[in-house]
């Protein structure tokens, strides 16, 4: 009734006895909700983002650095751009955290592939924020 | 029979030869499942368990494969008959394509045993761990437990699981992630979260809202899809997550 006294002739082994201890989180509800939420905004941030920077205007060919040092000095759009960046940033590593405990099978795997998938995508979103926020337009 | 010579308004059926590729596993002689073909007779209006039969009564004996009812309601021969989890004694050869053998293979996810037949026990542990009876408030029952249709409406649909879990062998997270508690434990538990009688809700909810919970559903649609009861199993999931959303954020 219990474990298999050989080894099964699958691919997966016998599945572990559940050990569903009750430790109360809410943390898979929020990272779930958060998922839908920032899909929404990320839709109009993005496709926003597209369209000024690729089609209005002359397009993508007025883009230089006068062009984002002038973004840049205007609070709104470094919100816009801060917004996007964590948004973004956070609803990816979410998704790829998924994608690591869906297919990872072997539980140091897991947790390397996820260290990993957080030191990069930590560096990336304070590397982000740091040149939102010190953007020097007199550089150079 | 009386003299009728004018041609009959319906043709007699005609059997016709079936291929089955069916997968095998002898764990006192194999080290690995291996397909297998074996070709009987069949009329159209024939089950896949009919095919079974006659395979393990005419050719090998050795063919392993569990059954009961044969007739769609004790949930024992959930398998999976070209890549689809079925029931075998649901499955009409007509509506399969018999041009090609007709692959059938034990479900998938949980520990195979021989030929067709599973481990069960890590499917009705994660059953039973959603608390799958009706919890009373108080010191009842002192009078009748009252329900108006519209209430009874409210989690029919989760009502007609069999617990054979075609959903859950079906399901791509279960497949990979051994703790989930899969499609067919939610089911039993969205059947009594909905119910008016139960008062066990809450403890239900908090038991699947555990990191191994509904939230592990990627909605991929496949136990519905996979159901022999025609439950909506994927809508029956989210209703779970709404619930759990809804009430407590």
């Amino acid at each position: 009734m219990s474990a298999p006294t050989q080894p099964g002739p699958m691919s997966i082994p016998a599945p572990r006895t559940p050990q569903r201890n009750s430790q109360r989180s809410n943390l898979e509800l929020y990272s779930w909700l958060f998922m839908r939420i920032s899909g929404i905004v990320l839709i109009f941030l993005v496709l926003g983002h597209l369209l000024i920077m690729n089609v209005l205007d002359g397009g993508v060919q007025r883009i230089n650095f006068a062009f984002v040092a002038g973004r840049w000095s205007s609070p709104f759009w470094q919100t816009w751009d801060l917004l996007m960046l964590w948004l973004a940033m956070i609803h990816g590593t979410n998704g790829m955290r998924t994608i690591i405990n869906d297919y990872a099978e072997r539980d140091q795997t897991r947790f390397w592939l996820k260290m990993l998938l957080y030191v990069a995508s930590g560096f990336t979103v304070l590397l982000g924020t740091l040149v939102i926020f010190t953007f020097d337009p007199n550089i150079g | 029979m009386t003299a009728t010579v004018e041609t009959p308004a319906f043709a007699a059926p005609v059997a016709s030869e079936v291929t089955f590729r069916i997968r095998r596993f002898q764990p006192e002689l194999d080290e690995e499942p291996h397909w297998e073909d074996y070709t009987v007779a069949l009329y159209p209006t024939d089950r896949v368990l009919t095919a079974l039969e006659k395979i393990k009564g005419e050719i090998d004996g050795t063919l392993t494969f569990r059954r009961s009812c044969g007739h769609g309601i004790c949930g024992s021969d959930a398998m999976r008959i070209n890549g689809r989890n079925r029931l075998a004694c649901k499955t009409l050869v007509k509506d399969l394509d018999i041009s090609k053998p007709i692959t059938v293979e034990a479900i998938k996810g949980l520990p195979l045993e021989k030929d067709l037949v599973v481990d069960m026990d890590p499917f009705f542990a994660a059953y039973r761990s959603v608390l799958p009876f009706l919890i009373p408030e108080g010191h009842e029952p002192s009078k009748e437990r009252l329900q108006s249709a519209e209430e009874r409406a409210r989690f029919d649909d989760t009502t007609k699981c069999i617990l054979c879990a075609c959903c859950t062998t079906s399901c791509p997270v279960y497949w990979t992630d051994d703790q989930y508690f899969g499609p067919a434990a939610i089911v039993a538990a969205n059947r009594f979260i909905f119910d008016s009688r139960d008062a066990g809700a809450e403890q239900r909810l908090e038991i699947l809202n555990a990191k191994e919970g509904v939230w592990r559903c990627r909605t991929t649609f496949n136990c519905t899809d996979a159901c022999p009861r025609g439950i909506e199993v994927t809508k029956a999931i989210q209703e779970v997550k709404r619930a759990l959303i809804f009430r407590r954020v």
